[in-house]
């Protein structure tokens, strides 16, 4: 199963909900390009949830990283909630919990872009 | 000291062809050899999550997609532990020359990742050049570790 993902707005934030497995190959080349357009399109603040992530491996964290830059560059931020252990665990082992903000939940993940 | 390579039986041998495919099809072999075996479930998460990267590596960095290079997959076991070798048939591969992942200047790098996660998730790590060409990787999760 590939990646499915779905977009709604909380005030001026920009949520996108994840579901599935953001592998190499259509899960990960999915994620790319909804962030590029999202970003293109001039929204500036990305929340990603990753709650129903069942599976991610390191093509999908860096598509990860390559929305980050992407919206960064783009003079935004991208944030993301609801991680599970798994995931947890490869930011740690990625060193990227240094690097992304990450929220337990969603209601403080949206408070904290204003 | 008993040699552990002697004493594992082979369970699985597969070439495969070079494609994404073929990753998702060594990572259900690989976690149902680790069923079979009696890992639970966090280290067949574990190994399946090693042997994709690798494959992964072997697919696309090594046999470059090519349709003329497979991938040789082997899996052996042990009473404590399970054995993956992953072989490609590229043009060989120096460890040294990778950049390191969790150095702060490449933490936005894109890619990179994939050896350092196989090395967090697997207990033995070795990559040497295969006999015949390319690059061939032993993977080995113990089971009932201290």
């Amino acid at each position: 199963m590939s990646v499915k993902l779905n977009t709604r707005q909380v005030g001026d934030v920009t949520v996108i909900d994840a579901a599935g497995r953001i592998t190499l190959g259509e899960g990960a080349s999915s994620f790319r390009d909804l962030i590029r357009d999202l970003a293109a399109k001039g929204d500036k603040r990305l929340l990603l949830n990753l709650a129903e992530v069942s599976y991610i491996d390191s093509s999908g964290i860096g598509e990860l990283v390559s929305g980050f830059t992407t919206v960064t560059n783009h003079g935004g931020s991208l944030k993301l909630v609801g991680l599970s252990k798994r995931v947890k665990d490869l930011l740690q082992i990625t060193k990227l919990y240094t690097v992304f903000e990450a929220f337990d939940d969603e209601a403080d993940a949206i408070r904290s872009f204003a | 000291m008993p040699d552990p390579v002697s004493e594992e039986t082979l369970k699985e041998q597969r070439l495969l062809d070079s494609t994404l495919q073929s990753v998702d099809r060594a990572e259900e072999i690989a976690v149902a050899a680790a069923e079979e075996l009696g890992f639970d479930e966090e280290d067949r998460h574990q190994i399946g999550m090693a042997v994709r990267e690798c494959m992964v590596n072997a697919v696309v960095h090594g046999n470059r997609y090519s349709a003329h290079k497979k991938v040789h997959l082997t899996i052996r076991s042990a009473s404590n532990h399970l054995a993956i070798v992953i072989g490609d048939e590229g043009a060989g591969f120096d460890l040294n020359s990778l950049p390191d992942p969790l150095a702060q200047e490449n933490l936005l790098r894109q890619s990179g990742r994939g050896i350092l996660l196989i090395r967090a998730f697997m207990d033995e790590f070795d990559l040497h050049p295969r006999a015949g060409g390319g690059t061939e990787v032993r993977l080995v999760k113990h089971k009932n570790r201290q």
